[in-house]
């Protein structure tokens, strides 16, 4: 059994009511975090000395329905990299179908923006304090959200021109 | 002058610079509001090419992935082959070959230098200097020659497979290289005389578009745009993959992070490319360049169509694709325009869950209007040029 | 309309036909209308190996008024398909469409949700050039197509009218 990573033991350490998971599969550390202590977590992984994540890289969704051992069925999912440090981290937060928010991380990098106005048009995810939380890839007269698991891929919704 | 045009009723006005224009490449729509000739607010629409690519991975295997992903940054198409190949090597935990690892560095700076071409090409045409966009033009067929003796396709190359390439390097590829490289060169002297020292391309590019380090890091900057500001992070120095570590290259930072000083960090990047690719071709071994793993990479045909193993394998292979235990990896590599890396989810089966490119210039096409405030109108066009949003990267 | 219909079709009008279709086709406004990757195929057919200026048809104007083949080049999105039919009918008579690469042919490999199957749903085409991307060969062999097909054109061909689709 590999030692755990020393940055996974110093969030632990931190916040460990708030972390449900932690694992290094393939090398890449990764916390799973209730998603009513995002923006916490977050602000902790920029400013604390040893961490000090100033890149948020990725933030995407992952929709987990009918895998039978997801806690819920959507993931946040961010990824971090600290250019002093030269290290990297995944952080999830699970979100439930029937309450598909989770607090928006602008406050903390300006860049998020665009990426959560992708999640919320790919998947539907509603980001609270969002500027401007409206579709960016797809038109706006599109109903449904495209990458859920249970919209058809053929399913097309043209403005203009004939169904298919 | 203030006090005169107080009295005239004036507003701002509002530009749609839209689609499908002529200085844009690729489709964005920019919603500018001027107030004379300078800009107010810039309001930046994209999605004009979402081509569903995370919808169309998901429908199949995991190598039927590869043509779309070549077609996210087209103008490097390797790069996104490679990047791909190699996040799914690692969610099976296998390493390609040596031989595999040269010929994936040499076929991917091959790329990078098509992209820094056409970027500066384009670039220049934007601003008048249409020689120049000739000259790189003619010298991204050279490099496009070459790439099609390789993999037989000249921009969507789908040359790379899970566990290999497609085929080896043809014979005389090193004689063919040297040849192409001094044409090449001959190119670059011409178009860095035309362009370095002009008095027009230095008023249009100098102090234009500048953004500090710091604000650069908190919009996601990566790559050329964010080296121009000064600082050096390449993806291939800070955790190198494949063969990076044992080859002998700089990376050119600027300081300003003004458009001139990206314009000077892609020339020297292609400079720096040919390097690698020089003494890639001296200390590549000699060896296989698929793996021995007939349920991840098919065995050569004369094994298929003489052995029954090989052939179920090769079944299995083509049926249900290959088979990644379930987890999830995120792997970064130094995609032409910044960090382009692939998060891939798998459930066991040979369908990928998610397949995730996080694209290097969303993010930095989400700093346009912070860098475009208050300068004027015509100083989005080079802007925009040396952001070098590449719509099937952006949209995806 | 047309007016070989009024006086007959009498040697005069045959002659002042075939060269007014000579002027057309040796000399194509071109309004690119570039998407993605064939973009990239687009500028290698400009550029000075594989050159469109040989045919006439270097200069692009980039007002549809002032051109008259619209090459869509690159795959067209449902959410750029009303402005692909805004230019096509703000081009004046006469016009031609070039589908320049199968995404505008058929969709290509793109079946979902985001991708118009094929820009003949929408407005129509005179010759469809496949490839993923195509070569620049193939494009000049669909151009040089294009040329033989306006020289048969006829005057009582025009008007053609606003496309089909165009919303009212």
């Amino acid at each position: 059994m590999p030692e755990e990573s020393k940055n996974l033991g110093t969030l632990k350490d931190r916040f460990g009511d708030v972390i449900f998971d932690t694992h290094s599969y393939r090398g890449d550390d990764t916390i799973i975090i209730d998603k009513q202590h995002i923006l916490e977590v977050c602000r902790f992984l920029r400013d604390e000395a040893d961490l000090s994540f100033d890149f948020m890289m990725d933030l995407t969704v992952v929709d987990y329905l009918n895998q039978e051992d997801a806690r819920e069925r959507f993931e946040v999912v961010y990824h971090f990299y600290s250019s002093e440090r030269n290290h990297r981290l995944r952080v999830k937060a699970p979100i439930p179908e029937s309450d598909c928010t989770i607090d928006s991380i602008i406050p903390l990098w300006i860049g998020a923006n665009w990426f959560e106005r992708e999640a919320y048009d790919m998947y539907g995810i509603r980001f609270n304090d969002h500027p401007n939380l409206k579709r960016i890839l797809l038109y706006e007269e599109f109903e449904g959200y495209p990458l859920r698991k249970d919209y058809s891929i053929t399913k097309r919704q043209p403005l203009i021109g004939p169904k298919n | 002058m203030a006090d005169l045009t107080e009295s005239l009723h004036s507003e701002h006005m509002v530009l749609n610079m839209g689609p499908s224009h002529p200085a844009t490449h690729g489709t964005v729509e920019f919603k500018v509001t001027l107030d004379g000739e300078t800009i107010v607010d810039l309001e930046v629409e994209i999605g004009y090419l979402h081509r569903g690519f995370e919808k169309s991975c998901e429908k199949g295997t995991w190598e039927q992935a590869f043509p779309y992903t070549d077609r996210l940054n087209y103008c490097s198409a390797i790069i996104n082959n490679v990047a791909y190949a190699m996040a799914v090597e690692k969610l099976l935990g296998v390493e390609s070959t040596e031989r595999c690892q040269y010929i994936r560095v040499i076929t991917s700076e091959l790329s990078r230098m098509a992209d820094h071409y056409t970027n500066i090409g384009a670039g220049a045409l934007e601003l008048g200097g249409y020689s120049a966009f000739l000259y790189f033009v003619e010298a991204r067929e050279l490099v496009w020659d070459l790439l099609e003796k390789v993999c037989g396709a000249r921009l969507t190359s789908n040359y790379v497979r899970i566990g290999g390439l497609k085929n080896d390097l043809p014979p005389n590829f090193e004689q063919d290289l040297q040849e192409v490289f001094k044409e090449c060169r001959k190119l670059y002297h011409d178009v860095d005389t035309l362009l370095r020292k002009n008095r027009i391309f230095l008023d249009r590019m100098r102090e234009i578009g500048g953004i500090s380090t710091e604000e650069a890091i908190a919009y996601g900057f990566t790559g050329p745009c964010l080296r121009a500001c000064g600082m050096e992070y390449d993806v291939r120095k800070a955790q190198p993959y494949l063969v990076y570590d044992r080859l002998d290259f700089e990376i050119p930072t600027g300081t300003t992070g003004d458009n001139f000083d990206r314009y000077l960090v892609r020339m020297e990047e292609i400079n720096q490319s040919m390097r690698l690719v020089e003494q890639c071709l001296k200390e590549m071994p000699e060896g296989p360049v698929n793996i021995d793993d007939p349920l991840i990479r098919q065995a050569s045909k004369d094994k298929v169509y003489s052995k029954m193993e090989e052939m179920i394998d090769l079944f299995i292979l083509v049926s249900e694709g290959v088979k990644p235990p379930k987890g999830e990896v995120y792997l970064p590599t130094e995609g032409a325009n910044g960090e382009l890396g692939f998060y891939l989810v798998s459930d066991g089966t040979g369908k990928p869950l998610k397949c995730r490119v996080r694209p290097p210039c969303f993010a930095l096409t989400q700093a346009m209007p912070r860098l475009c405030k208050g300068s004027l109108l015509a100083d989005i066009i080079p802007t925009f040029d040396q952001i070098n949003l590449i719509g099937g990267e952006c949209d995806r | 309309m047309g007016v070989e219909n009024f006086f007959g079709d009498n040697i005069i009008f045959t002659r002042v036909n075939d060269a007014v279709n000579w002027g057309r086709k040796y000399s194509f406004f071109l309004y690119p209308f570039v998407t993605a990757c064939c973009g990239m195929e687009f500028m290698s057919l400009a550029g000075p190996r594989y050159d469109l200026d040989r045919f006439g048809a270097a200069l692009p104007r980039f007002s549809p008024r002032q051109a008259d083949l619209l090459m869509v080049v690159g795959t067209i999105s449902h959410k750029q398909a009303p402005i692909l039919v805004k230019i096509y009918n703000q081009m004046a008579e006469p016009k031609w469409v070039m589908a320049f690469g199968v995404c505008t042919v058929s969709g290509g490999f793109y079946d979902n949700y985001a991708t118009v199957q094929g820009i003949d749903t929408l407005i129509p085409v005179d010759v469809y050039v496949p490839g993923c991307p195509p070569r620049p060969e193939m494009a000049l062999d669909g151009l040089i197509k294009l040329q033989n097909k306006v020289q048969k054109e006829k005057f009582s061909d025009y008007p053609k009218g606003a496309a089909p689709t165009t919303p009212a």
